[in-house]
């Protein structure tokens, strides 16, 4: 029996062009941008100055704060300058250019392929490694995993869920990643499961991966504790509170975290890189990206190193194709549609969307008919077009009462909606003023 | 018959007791309000826009009769001559400001402002700034979507279709503010109308270094600092690469406006320049900002 989320949902096209296309490697240019902002928190403050020479590895950016990550540089080679730079955000924010020289790493990364299973550290240790690694979530929020896996005192973790969900349409990066390093993966889970102090793990695949559910079924029979669980396919299902709420029945309560129903939920590109942060100490430098479209000469998984612009990425795909109208980063339905493709990749770049002219251009918005139709496919049970209103009036009280901040933005309801009304943008914004409103007032 | 006069009766019973409670609750719960409130209410413009920082014109003259003087308190739509009344009616000293229009602080039409990419999201500016820099290689100029005019409850302020940059109608702008905090990229300022209303004043808001925002905009502010040397007043400052002038220091000498070697500084209602200037007269009023 296949297990899904209780409300709401659609099912988009899934066109996953790129399945089954093994991870490649790109070359690394002469010049990367480094964001000094790629996750959510503070951005890092920069420990490297202009004629610094740097290896792939170093630490260039360390995090303040407690919600921060730290930055290495992917490359060896010099720094050019820190300077304010075009990335994913739509804004020029600070970032660290590197000229490139040859490819020297660290001496502390074990580069070597070999598999390495045993972990004797204490679940301290484990957090200071993954914490000085820098390693985010990697489905996309990019939330500071040592900030996920450090349970707030008096809390408690029962179950770690791994996220193999990839319910975006066209997005591969984890499937893919999911088949090429499945011992890693199962690695890298028992050390979180050590960390967090927890007896039992799923792994969530949805059923539109047949491979990698095997494939894990299989591997999951030597670790006690650890099953894999087919889910129904079904968008949002990679939403933890979906997840949580398809794997273990639990609901999560409005405002809450995972860890107040006693889970933690780990995406498998986090995973992979908490084994290569503890086991073979290598930082966070790089990461799988699909690149995909309709009109792609060839739909590609790529392991690309941050910094590298996007253009180049598209080149190994086949180049952009002539009919494009629009670049996503991510998948179609949360990425962000981009105002240039020379912006390099980040920790939570999951892939790149070419989307032709016809399929690019938004209908204009039409009045609202009263269908509902937003209301039914809210996975977290809101009121999509109340909301909407209340942001286009600024009428913020209403908006906390109807908790406009538990929206996921998954998107669904503009997906949806028959109007073709820009739901989720509106209520986007009304989610960050309310949430102004909210920190104020805490203040 | 008696049918009828039993209902008149009881009926008639029941309205007088009514009537008699009513009037004892109305003189036990009285509520004796300040006449001079609804006094000062009627003087006011009633346009409830909110400009004096009161949710309406009822809470602002509960405010100025509240208020043991009227300093800090001002009507900005009716101006000098409704807070002239309003502190005759109170009996007080009226208070004294400047009047105000608002200036949009960006001069990127479409010649001078390449757009780089399209947007096609909603239409609105907040949306659109929440989600990127804009459609031209400037992040901090207009975006053309039209917030602040869906914010003027005046109808002072309108989209050119042609520079597709928001032009303020002087005559009709009470600089109110409501603009102001509409727009999302913090281009529109309140600043003195100044004599025959003539006004100077930089024209744009980019904080860019200057090779960044001369790339991205022909007009845009470089900080290149010539202006604030020219300015015989130090009413200019430069502040992260983009000079502000002072409406209260500057004296309308001109002296900085042909300097700009970008024609960010832009002059309003002068009249034309020459080596002696003429007598000056009446200007049309509609600003191009």
């Amino acid at each position: 029996m296949l297990k899904t989320f209780r409300i709401g949902g659609i099912h988009p096209k899934e066109n996953k062009f790129s399945a089954g296309s093994a991870i490649q490697p790109i070359a690394i240019p002469d010049q990367v941008i480094i964001p000094l902002s790629q996750h959510i928190g503070a951005p890092c403050q920069p420990v490297v100055k202009k004629g610094d020479k740097v290896k792939a590895g170093t630490l260039i950016g360390k995090s303040v704060g407690f919600v921060s990550a730290n930055i290495h540089s992917p490359v060896s080679g010099t720094v050019l300058k820190i300077d304010k730079a075009l990335d994913a955000s739509g804004y020029k924010r600070d970032a660290v250019i590197i000229k490139v020289e040859g490819d020297e790493w660290e001496p502390s990364v074990d580069r070597s392929q070999t598999l390495v299973s045993e972990c004797t550290l204490t679940p301290k240790e484990i957090l200071d490694k993954i914490a000085a690694a820098g390693i985010v979530g990697m489905g996309g929020a990019t939330f500071p995993t040592h900030v996920k896996l450090t349970p707030p005192p008096g809390t408690r973790a029962e179950v770690l869920i791994i996220n193999g969900v990839e319910c975006e349409p066209y997005l591969t990066s984890d499937h893919q990643l999911m088949m090429e390093k499945t011992d890693e993966i199962m690695v890298g889970i028992t050390i979180v499961m050590k960390a967090l102090n927890v007896q039992k793990a799923i792994i969530g695949i949805e059923n539109n991966k047949r491979d990698a559910i095997d494939l894990f079924t299989q591997k999951a029979t030597a670790f006690p504790g650890i099953t894999v669980q087919a889910l129904k396919v079904h968008y949002p299902q990679g939403g933890e509170k979906q997840l949580i709420d398809a794997l273990t029945g639990r609901q999560v309560p409005s405002g809450a975290l995972p860890i107040s129903v006693g889970t933690v939920v780990q995406n498998v590109g986090s995973t992979f890189a908490v084994y290569e942060a503890v086991q073979k100490n290598k930082p966070l430098v790089e990461r799988v990206v699909t690149v995909t479209g309709k009109d792609v000469k060839q739909p590609c998984n790529i392991l690309s190193r941050i910094g590298i612009p996007l253009s180049n990425l598209i080149d190994v795909a086949g180049g952009v194709p002539e009919s494009t109208g629009k670049v996503i980063s991510g998948g179609p339905m949360m990425g962000k549609a981009l105002a240039s493709i020379d912006i390099p990749v980040t920790k939570g770049t999951s892939g790149i969307l070419i989307v032709p002219t016809l399929e690019a251009k938004r209908k204009a918005m039409k009045d609202c008919i009263r269908c509902g139709k937003c209301v039914d496919v809210c996975p977290m049970g809101l009121n999509p077009t109340l909301l909407m209103n209340l942001t286009e009036y600024e009428v913020w009280d209403r908006a906390e009462k109807n908790s406009i901040t538990d929206c996921i933005e998954c998107g669904s309801c503009s997906y949806t909606c028959p109007a073709d009304r820009p739901l989720l943008d509106y209520i986007r914004l009304g989610k960050g003023k309310v949430m102004g409103i909210i920190r104020a007032r805490k203040n | 018959m008696s049918v009828l006069l039993t209902a008149v009766a009881t009926l008639g019973a029941i309205g007088a007791g009514s009537a008699a409670i009513l009037y004892m609750v109305s003189q036990k719960f009285k509520v004796v309000e300040d006449p001079r409130i609804q006094e000062v209410q009627d003087a006011l413009p009633a346009a409830n826009c909110g400009g004096c920082g009161f949710p309406g014109c009822a809470s602002f003259a509960a405010a100025c009769v509240k208020a043991e003087s009227l300093e800090g308190l001002f009507c900005p739509v009716g101006g000098q001559e409704t807070m002239d009344q309003v502190a005759a009616i109170l009996g007080r000293k009226a208070s004294v400001a400047a009047k105000k229009v608002a200036v949009v602080r960006c001069s990127g039409t479409c010649d001078e402002r390449p757009r780089l990419n399209l947007y096609d999201g909603a239409s609105n500016c907040a949306v659109a700034a929440a989600l990127y820099g804009g459609d031209t290689g400037c992040s901090f100029g207009c975006l053309g979507l039209g917030d602040c005019v869906d914010s003027c409850a005046f109808d002072a302020i309108h989209i050119n279709p042609g520079t597709m940059l928001p032009e303020v109608v002087e005559d009709k702008c009470t600089a109110c503010g409501a603009c102001v905090k509409a727009c999302p990229k913090d281009i529109i300022e309140l600043r003195k109308v100044g004599p025959k209303s003539r006004r100077i004043y930089v024209s744009c808001v980019n904080k860019d270094k200057g090779a960044v925002a001369k790339k991205a905009c022909n007009v845009a502010c470089i900080g290149c600092t010539k202006c604030q040397q020219v300015c015989p007043f130090e009413a200019i400052t430069i502040e992260n690469n983009l000079a502000f002038i002072d409406d209260d220091k500057c004296r309308l000498c001109r002296k900085c406006v042909p300097v700009c070697p970008t024609n960010s500084i832009l002059e309003l209602n002068f009249p034309p320049r020459k080596e002696t200037p003429p007598a000056p007269k009446g200007e049309e009023t509609t600003v191009t900002a």
